[in-house]
């Protein structure tokens, strides 16, 4: 059974604006998890500007645990803990807690690499200038390292809409839904073709949006 | 006005300690441009560093208008810090600033009122002479200007002291040359003592009145320029002063002169200006080549270091050279 396109456009508009609803709320949240996550990472590494070996070490073990996980299978595997916190697994909300997990720790690392380009003497300009270490990740390390950060956030949204049209396969709504539900076990190509196309320009859209932020605040 | 007592820092690393400071005991008085000069690797950075306690000491004890920096507490050392400017060799620049926004920096940590910050960077702009840079960023400026906005930035909260860590190793000769006058008018039209490191000879005869030479992490000779740098005792101070003026001619040409008796003569002060070598020369009826040497001005004062020979009979020389050893020093010059 085919899709009748006439009717059909009004659900795909509905699941685009519930994959942008995934995305962006998945993007906030593991932004700013990640970002601490991040912080501390760099922070309490050795030399750090708040050295702690134990903390370092556990936060490393735990990304570590956490990303090699097919995402596929971490959907699943939190599926009690989404039960507890949105109180359902199906739909959008449900879907934007295990997306915001897997994506923190991917932003955590994001945000420790471009933090670890900085230039060390600028930070340590910073502390010869009596700057606090909250002051210093407030006024320096974020600011010093947001053009590439931009740009890594940029990646990671790429990778947001990618995890979400996962999502949508189990029933998390959006396009990834669309396609499987309507396009593939329906084995209709249009639908598959349409939502591809779409999330390919949002892709596109996503990777401008990112390019001429992160240049604007690189000067270049 | 800074005090190392005894001070030694040791490095742990890979379970291998590292003694990048070594039992140092120096003091830097108010009002110093004190130069600290070593071949990299003599732990002159890390010994920097321990006065505004980047670096703690292992053992010993750096004392700041006599009072240990250690014995505060964290916010305290903050404040402290304030007070010990800081200047680097790679500048450190916030590129996310502008050089009005570097210059604010500090003041912004301390809190200042914004209206005070941006009267007190037009005043600093203007002070390292950069009035019309201040919207820039630091990638529009050259190394020069670099280190001027540098420097404005480690004199915002109006410290007492600067610490400059290899401030002119990045920068070309000329520029080496303003920024070093501009430390100069730091010192003496804002009376802030500075404590520099370098490896260049240069940076230490061009501004400072008080030196020590670092090896290994031990402070191997100190005192005034002057008389380090004439009467040097070390092999290392040697060295290094040999670096800037080259203590003889090449063998190529001292081969011209195998066979007769060379002698380096070494004026000190007003001495270099007194017509002794020629007055002494006409008494005896002698005749005296100059081969090789340099007067120059050391902390505006003369020092001249001449390689002589002379003709005439030998009795006559001897005269010569015996009146001369009464006033000046005099050395045989051995050709190898």
């Amino acid at each position: 059974m085919k899709v009748d396109w006439q009717t059909f456009w009004p659900r795909i508009v509905e699941a685009t604006g519930q994959t942008l609803t995934m995305v962006i709320a998945t993007l906030i949240f593991s932004t700013i998890i990640g970002t601490i996550i991040g912080l501390t990472l760099f922070a309490t590494r050795k030399g750090g500007i708040l050295e702690n070996r134990w903390v370092a070490i556990i936060l490393n073990l735990g990304i570590n645990i956490i990303r090699p996980i097919p995402f596929v299978i971490l959907l699943v595997a939190l599926m009690p803990l989404t039960r507890t916190v949105v109180g359902t697994t199906i739909g959008t909300a449900a879907a934007i807690f295990p997306i915001t997990i897997a994506a923190s720790f991917v932003v955590a690392r994001v945000v420790e690499n471009n933090l670890i380009s900085i230039d060390p003497g600028v930070i340590e300009a910073a502390e010869a200038m009596g700057a606090s270490p909250l002051q210093i990740i407030r006024t320096v390390l974020i600011p010093e390292a947001l053009g590439p950060l931009v740009l890594g956030l940029t990646f990671v949204t790429v990778s947001l809409i990618d995890f979400s049209a996962v999502a949508g396969t189990v029933g998390g709504g959006g396009l990834g839904h669309i396609a499987m539900t309507h396009g593939y076990q329906r084995f209709d190509t249009s639908v598959i073709v349409v939502t591809v196309v779409i999330l390919i320009i949002l892709v596109q859209l996503a990777q401008w949006l990112g390019n001429t932020l992160s240049s604007k605040i690189l000067r270049r | 006005m800074i005090e190392f007592r005894n001070v030694t820092k040791t490095f742990q690393t890979k379970g291998q300690a590292i003694t990048a400071v070594e039992k140092v005991s120096l003091t830097v008085e108010a009002g110093d441009i004190f130069g600290i000069i070593g071949f990299s690797g003599a732990g002159k950075s890390t010994l920097l560093r321990l006065v505004n306690l980047l670096e703690k000491p292992t053992e010993g004890e750096v004392l700041i208008n006599d009072k240990s920096l250690t014995d505060y507490t964290k916010k305290e050392l903050r404040q402290q810090r304030r007070d010990i400017g800081m200047i680097f060799q790679n500048f450190n620049l916030f590129t996310s600033r502008t050089v009005a926004k570097n210059i604010a920096y500090p003041l912004e940590l301390a809190g200042v009122a914004k209206a005070e910050i941006k009267h007190k960077v037009e005043e600093l702009l203007r002070f390292v002479g950069l009035s019309d840079k201040a919207k820039h960023y630091p990638e529009q400026l050259s190394g020069g200007q670099k280190q001027r906005v540098g420097i404005a930035r480690a004199l915002a909260t109006s410290p007492r002291i600067l610490i400059c860590d290899e401030a002119t190793s990045a920068l070309d000769p000329n520029t080496t040359a303003d920024i070093l006058q501009l430390i100069q008018k730091v010192n003496k039209e804002l009376g802030i003592t500075v404590l520099l490191i370098t490896h260049e000879m240069q940076v230490i005869e061009a501004i400072c009145n008080r030196v020590a030479v670092m090896e290994e992490g031990r402070v191997i000779e100190s005192g005034t320029v002057f008389d380090t740098f004439t009467n040097p005792q070390h092999a290392t101070t040697k060295r290094f002063i040999s670096a800037t003026e080259q203590d003889l001619p090449s063998a190529h040409l001292l081969e011209k002169w195998s066979g007769s008796q060379l002698y380096r003569l070494i004026f000190k002060g007003d001495k270099a200006s007194d017509p002794l070598l020629s007055q002494a020369t006409r008494k005896h009826q002698v005749d005296v080549n100059i081969i090789y040497g340099t007067v120059k001005e050391l902390q505006q004062r003369f020092f001249g270091n001449l390689i002589v020979s002379f003709e005439g009979e030998e009795q006559k020389i001897q005269a010569v050279l015996q009146e001369l050893r009464q006033a000046i020093e005099v050395k045989e010059v051995a050709i190898a």
